[in-house]
């Protein structure tokens, strides 16, 4: 009884997974074919023979390289200011009593109910009146404070136990000394979290840097990639289109594999947000 | 607890700085900006007018934005329960140890790493009319309706539903999956000795076990489904003739497309109060379930 049911259980997750994993298996075929070989009913999945030849064309139409460059620049500098800023903030909030900070949190905090997608329009006026638009800085200027990080970094950062700081500051410790030894060193597993769910959230943003953008110089991956799609010449031609789709999403995908327990849980710990 | 007169404060201005010019400024520049009719492609409105609630009177009398709140309704409602009933059956199949478990793990989480765009390219490949594999599949189960699912009135919006689907049901699975691994066996082993079993076993004893990542679920799904437009611009461009706009992306098009920036603040205020009002209502009941 246990056993059939558990081979039942075995049964169903193939199929699901089966299903799970057929959209990216049939652009990954498709982008494999030779371009000559026209899709029909059928011969969707069989070529006669494995072909590079979209992803060389792909390549040729769109800068893909230089999209990659703006968005790890992007992903780098919002990533780089967040971790600082909300260090700075959550040090000031687990480790100083001053007039006004209560206050001062929840203000902070109320940009974790807003989602920054829904203030595009005065976002954009800003970005535009401090000369950014059209620029890497200015996609990222936006999510340099962040709340999500100061919440999470305050609570790793007052869960140790107050006598290690004190016993610093007698000693004579600076608050910055106290900071970059003390809190951060213990604050590793929240710190990963602030990484890596900022790198998926900016590395897949698309409405912004559309919007906030217009040359190719500065355009992300995922811009780029919609562009490419709507782009005349490319039309119907489903071969080049999803060789675009994979040059865009393999690398991500390899890094996930390789470090996947780490992914998971960063998005279980992100998930407050 | 250091004191220090000026300190603290130094270390919070640039988190504050930051939060407050791109997030509480222009909440209220939103809020003030919606009463003024401000249009830059009418010379007239092309500085600021005050209209009061002339921009929110006009919207509901626009077929266009009650076409694209309807969209949004109908989209909330089929995308969130769909998510929340089939993640949580999928955690619960995922749950345990199994051969192959990680792999099937693997298999439901995988288009969490997919941006969104990506997605949306390949499942406008998949819903391709003629050879596209969504219309094979289904004509094997006797479809016979219309092919071109992208490009259909009545269909276009279920195929945003679709994508927004296969990219966010692993996603949310993993959150169910961890609260199922928290539960305490000893729980359901005394439940199971008392003859509960089965559906009434899931309902009665570990669905409210679960009850903190249900409500948390459905806050990222239905916040979610409001802030990602992303298959739209993709999939369907909210055609043919609005069916298949969403809210979010109807605020790009007032703005970038009519140029109507009084009419996108309007609908910016529309979208944060639905957005707050849920999550408010939310907090509050997850408080009163807590006592």
């Amino acid at each position: 009884m246990r056993g059939m049911a558990k081979g039942a259980r075995f049964l169903v997750l193939a199929v699901l997974s089966a299903l799970m994993l057929t959209p990216l298996a049939w652009a990954m075929a498709a982008s494999l074919r030779p371009p000559e070989v026209p899709f029909a009913l059928g011969n969707v999945f069989f070529a006669s023979h494995l072909s590079l030849a979209n992803y060389e064309k792909a390549l040729s139409l769109a800068p893909f390289a230089r999209y990659y460059l703006n968005t790890f620049m992007q992903v780098g500098m919002i990533i780089g200011v967040q971790l600082l800023t909300a260090s700075l903030a959550a040090f000031a909030f687990a480790r100083y009593r001053f007039a006004g900070d209560t206050i001062l949190f929840t203000l902070i905090l109320l940009q974790m109910m807003i989602p920054t997608a829904a203030l595009l329009v005065p976002n954009f006026s800003t970005i535009r009146f401090l000369g950014l638009y059209d620029t890497i800085p200015g996609i990222a200027l936006p999510f340099f404070g962040s709340a999500f990080a100061t919440f999470l970094l305050r609570q790793s950062f007052l869960s140790l136990p107050r006598d290690l700081g004190d016993a610093a500051a007698i000693d004579g410790c600076r608050w910055d000394q106290e900071l970059r030894h003390i809190y951060l060193p213990n604050a590793t597993s929240s710190l990963a979290a602030i990484v890596l769910s900022s790198l998926s959230f900016h590395w897949n943003d698309f409405l912004w840097p559309l919007v906030i953008t217009q040359s190719d110089s500065v355009r992300p991956l995922t811009a780029g990639l919609v562009r490419f799609t709507q782009m005349g010449e490319i039309g119907a031609q489903w071969g080049l289109l999803s060789a675009a789709t994979m040059i865009v999403t393999l690398p991500l995908f390899a890094l996930f594999l390789v470090f996947q327990k780490q992914f998971v849980r960063g998005y279980v710990s992100s998930g407050i947000k | 607890m250091r004191r220090n007169k000026i300190l603290p404060y130094l270390l919070v201005a640039p988190t504050l700085l930051f939060v407050t010019a791109f997030t509480l400024l222009p909440l209220g520049e939103v809020l003030v900006g919606s009463l003024f009719k401000h249009k830059l492609n009418i010379p007239r409105f092309q500085h600021p007018v005050f209209v009061g609630g002339g921009n929110f009177v006009s919207l509901f009398h626009d077929p266009d934005f009650l076409q694209v709140l309807a969209n949004t309704g109908i989209y909330v409602a089929i995308l969130i329960p769909l998510l929340l009933v089939a993640s949580l059956g999928l955690a619960f199949l995922l749950e345990g140890k199994m051969r192959g478990i990680g792999f099937f793990r693997l298999a439901a989480f995988h288009p969490t790493i997919l941006p969104m765009v990506s997605a949306a390219t390949i499942w406008m490949f998949l819903l391709t009319p003629g050879y596209g594999l969504w219309n094979q599949a289904l004509h094997l189960f006797g479809y016979d309706g219309p092919q071109n699912w992208i490009g259909n009135p009545g269909l276009a919006l279920f195929s945003l539903i679709l994508t927004a689907f296969w990219k966010n049901v692993g996603y949310l699975m993993l959150f169910f999956l961890s609260g199922l691994q928290n539960i305490d066996r000893s729980v359901v082993e005394a439940a199971r000795l008392d003859g509960a079993g089965g559906l009434r076993l899931v309902r009665k004893v570990i669905l409210p076990l679960i009850r903190r990542q249900t409500l948390f679920v459905t806050t990222v799904a239905f916040i979610g489904a409001f802030q990602t437009v992303d298959h739209v611009f993709v999939l369907t461009q909210g055609g043919p003739s609005e069916t298949s706009a969403l809210l979010l992306y109807y605020l790009w098009q007032m703005r970038f497309e009519r140029l109507d920036i009084g009419g996108s603040n309007a609908v910016t205020v529309i979208i944060i109060l639905v957005l707050l009002t849920f999550t408010v209502s939310n907090f509050l009941v997850s408080e009163r379930n807590e006592k």
